[in-house]
């Protein structure tokens, strides 16, 4: 391919060119670095509302009894907290920000391969976010349900639970295109030279992602539409008085949502095997391991869903198969562990914020799969079903992982979205709140959990007082961490960022922060002997 | 030049149609539990569905796309003519398809048969099950058949402006795509529906 | 770019996959006649595949596309056949 040089440099991709100016050019960009941009501010938005709602609830559950408002309300609290986390910030979450931002550079090509599909996804997304929030303000109230909307309550209760699984459609089919994208996109664009087992590791995990997006994500949707079908037209799929069979809901549902839960931590997996080389200045251990496993994980975690239903009657077959094939998906995952520490062995380490979070991540989520095995083991699983354990076990693979990846995520690329560099200690001083404010917040509900605190009850007995005590502590520390954070990241300017910062391998870093329009002005081209992560 | 991807483009779309398989695959897999539950009722229910109609939208559905598949010939031989007019018989399928669904769905609700009716609550459980999975499955089916049709409203003007043409016809093909899976889907719920009495 | 070969397939294939087709409709419908009792699905089912692996084949371009696609279909399809089957699992043990 032989590309025209220009002398001058490129005006970066922060720069309007187009014929609107300000706001509307980038509400009409197809510019796959613009509209990761859109995707991550209106996610942060949806989390700073979401970890507010989680706090509103940490206050209620400050002492026993009711404190503030009733029962309904905590119901109506938990719900709408799980539909905004869950599927307007973690399931898009890293995928669409920075799958959208990094991943076409990193493979070395100009965008996605369906421009405008990708802006079509987005407006998608805030169409669905805002469905699923307009189930607060219409109807008979905000719905009751949980995220899971199970059946036969959602299909019995007054409250407004269409919008709010009508608006989770959208997201889905917001989700799926993006996924089908992505999977074009690396089959068909990816720089001369660059075979999939050079393709950098991030992609992979995006690659794998993108296929449980694909096939996994339409199960849900018609589910959710037969949802919708019972409650507007008496039909009886799940309904046990109509003769319908509220056990297969939870099949449809888990068949996507578990699986749901590796869309989330693919790309954080990739995220952390990205930072861990660069800032070791060490060739990532067992590139291939890596890139296999994601697959793996996505094959396996598609068929691990109803591990979460060993206490509805399911057959004591099925409760096996499903608990053997828990443990099995655990390998994989295990695998990325150990490459990413194997990685670390002997490397010239960088104590950078992005690493830093990055280690949080592993510390954390090496604890949120532990406990994930204890939870997909028959026997313990009856003990601690539906309680606050299955809480901290879930925030521990969901925010400590996915969460802290995002923040690590943010933190690495930072320099390459803005061309702008940020306060390192104030970063690190966001991660020490955040990181004890995090532990502090969820693992006391582990004990509890084992206690025998169930989830989702707005009351509780007196011995769990000092338990939620110490999580209330930990949701303000918590949030005085996101608030450092998005101060330090959001509130000024810092010092002019080089292009490679971190003395990163990948294409992203050999080319101007911020990017310019284009991304390259001379398209990449990998020799023979180049390997995606080139240390030492 | 413009950037263009044919193959880039049929994998999109090949991919979609995977979404889609599954969508539906839900659908089936709600039928298969049901039907373990309550085959007997299925059995008898079924025998209210008028396989005569049934048989006469398959055939329908089977030609559209065999039209829809020659006029991606017709088009890669330069004869845009023959394309349209193949993809005019196509359309007129699909619109006999929907007449007879009309006529189909219009008797069931005649006599009182339809989702939530007083009719449909007095009947057992397994054959509630059975029609509302009929209605359902038939319904969404009917929604993708439409979406099929105006697809390829839009690629047969364009075949007959020339936008499509010998040396660019993906968007056919990828209309062709969607509308075969139309018929794929047809292709399971035929015998599920109307041939398990 | 690589440089792709096009297809074109005559008219007459098309025509003979329609009848084949149609055949099959007529098979399934005259199967259904017969009582096979306990059977009845599983043959229904059957041709019913036939049917799907011939469009597929030929209607979908399948036979002449890259085998990346072949391999991605029956990657799906059996994807989702163990989902039923998985599910299953729990339906046919309890």
């Amino acid at each position: 391919m032989t590309e025209e040089k220009t002398h001058h440099p490129e005006p970066s991709y922060l720069v309007d060119t187009g014929k609107y100016k300000g706001l509307m050019a980038w509400l009409t960009s197809t510019d796959h670095k613009r509209i990761g941009m859109m995707y991550m501010y209106a996610m942060m938005v949806f989390f700073v509302v979401g970890v507010l709602l989680g706090e509103l609830m940490r206050l209620e559950l400050f002492r026993p009894g009711q404190q503030f408002y009733g029962p309904q309300t905590y119901n109506g609290l938990f719900t709408i907290h799980g539909i905004i986390m869950i599927f307007t910030v973690v399931i898009p979450g890293l995928a669409a920000v920075f799958g959208n931002f990094s991943m076409p550079i990193m493979i070395g090509a100009k965008d996605v391969a369906f421009p405008r599909l990708n802006l079509f996804s987005f407006y998608l997304y805030i169409l669905g976010a805002a469905i699923a929030l307009s189930s607060q303000f219409m109807g008979n109230g905000p719905p009751d349900t949980g995220w899971t909307f199970y059946a036969p309550y959602s299909i019995q209760t007054h409250t407004n639970v269409v919008a709010a699984v009508f608006g989770a459609f959208v997201l889905g089919f917001s989700s799926i295109l993006t996924g089908l994208n992505f999977i074009v996109t690396m089959h068909r664009m990816r720089a001369p030279g660059m075979t999939f087992f050079k393709m950098p590791l991030f992609p992979w995990s995006l690659y794998a992602t993108a296929w449980i997006q694909v096939l996994a994500t339409p199960i849900v949707g018609i589910t959710l539409l037969m949802i919708v079908a019972e409650r507007w037209l008496r039909i009886g799929f799940f309904d046990p008085s109509l003769g319908g069979d509220p056990v297969l809901y939870q099949h449809l549902f888990w068949i996507y949502s578990h699986p749901a839960v590796y869309i989330m931590i693919l790309p954080a997996m990739g995220v952390i095997t990205e930072i861990i080389p660069t800032f070791a200045q060490r060739k990532v251990f067992g590139y291939k391991a890596i890139a296999i496993s994601s697959l793996a994980i996505a094959l396996v975690g598609y068929f691990v869903w109803a591990h979460h239903m060993y206490t509805s009657g399911m057959s004591p077959t099925a409760r096996w198969i499903f608990s053997l094939l828990t443990f099995l998906v655990a390998v994989p995952s295990a695998i990325k562990v150990f490459n990413w520490v194997t990685t670390m062995y002997k490397g010239s380490i960088d104590v950078k914020p992005p690493f830093l979070f990055a280690l949080g991540f592993i510390f954390l989520f090496m604890i949120g799969g532990m406990t994930g095995l204890s939870l997909g083991a028959l026997a313990t699983n009856i003990h601690v079903h539906d309680t606050a354990y299955v809480v901290a076990h879930f925030h521990y693979i969901v925010f400590g992982g996915v969460g802290f990846a995002f923040f690590a995520a943010i933190h690495y690329w930072y320099p390459k979205m803005y061309g702008r560099m940020y306060n390192f200690k104030r970063a690190n001083w966001s991660f020490a709140f955040l990181f004890a404010g995090f532990n502090l917040l969820y693992f006391p509900q582990f004990i509890i959990g084992i206690m025998g605190m169930p989830r989702r009850y707005f009351d509780y007995l007196p011995q769990f007082t000092f338990g939620m005590q110490l999580s209330f502590f930990g949701g303000i520390l918590l949030l005085i961490g996101i608030v450092l954070m998005l101060t330090n990241l959001f509130s000024k300017k810092g010092a002019k960022a080089p292009d490679n910062p971190w003395g990163g391998k990948t294409y992203e870093w050999t080319i101007p922060s911020p990017p310019p329009v284009e991304n390259f002005e001379v398209m990449p081209e990998m020799g023979e002997n180049e390997q995606p992560y080139d240390y030492k | 030049m413009e950037h263009r991807d044919d193959i880039g483009a049929k994998l999109g779309m090949w991919v979609f149609i995977f979404t889609e398989i599954l969508l539906f695959g839900g659908l089936f897999l709600v039928y298969a539990v049901m039907r373990g539950n309550y085959s007997a009722d299925f059995h008898q229910a079924a025998h209210h569905l008028n396989a005569f109609i049934g048989t006469i939208n398959t055939l329908v559905l089977l030609i559209s796309s065999a039209t829809v598949a020659m006029s991606i010939t017709a088009v890669q031989k330069g004869n845009n003519r023959l394309a349209v007019i193949l993809l005019m018989i196509t359309l007129i399928c699909a619109a006999i398809f929907m007449i007879n669904k009309y006529f189909e769905w219009g008797h069931k609700f005649q006599i009182g048969l339809y989702p939530g009716s007083d009719l449909m609550i007095t009947l057992n459980h397994g054959q509630v099950m059975f029609f509302s999975l009929y209605f359902f499955m038939t319904g969404l089916h009917m929604f993708h058949l439409v979406v099929g049709g105006i697809i390829l409203t839009i690629v047969m003007i364009k075949v007959q402006s020339g936008t499509i043409n010998s040396t660019r016809y993906v968007l056919l093909e990828n209309g062709g795509l969607y509308w075969h899976l139309v018929d794929l889907i047809w292709i399971f719920l035929f015998p599920l529906l109307y041939l398990v009495t | 770019m690589q440089t792709e070969t096009v297809h074109i397939t005559p008219y007459r294939t098309y025509a003979w996959v329609l009848i084949a087709l149609l055949s099959f409709t007529f098979l399934t419908i005259t199967v259904t006649w017969i009582d096979l009792s306990a059977i009845t699905v599983f043959v229904a089912l059957t041709i019913a595949s036939v049917k799907a692996y011939i469009v597929l084949t030929y209607f979908m371009h399948l036979k002449f596309e890259s085998s990346l696609f072949r391999v991605f279909v029956i990657m799906v399809l059996a994807i989702y056949v163990l989902v039923i089957a998985f599910t299953l699992s729990d339906y046919l043990f309890r």
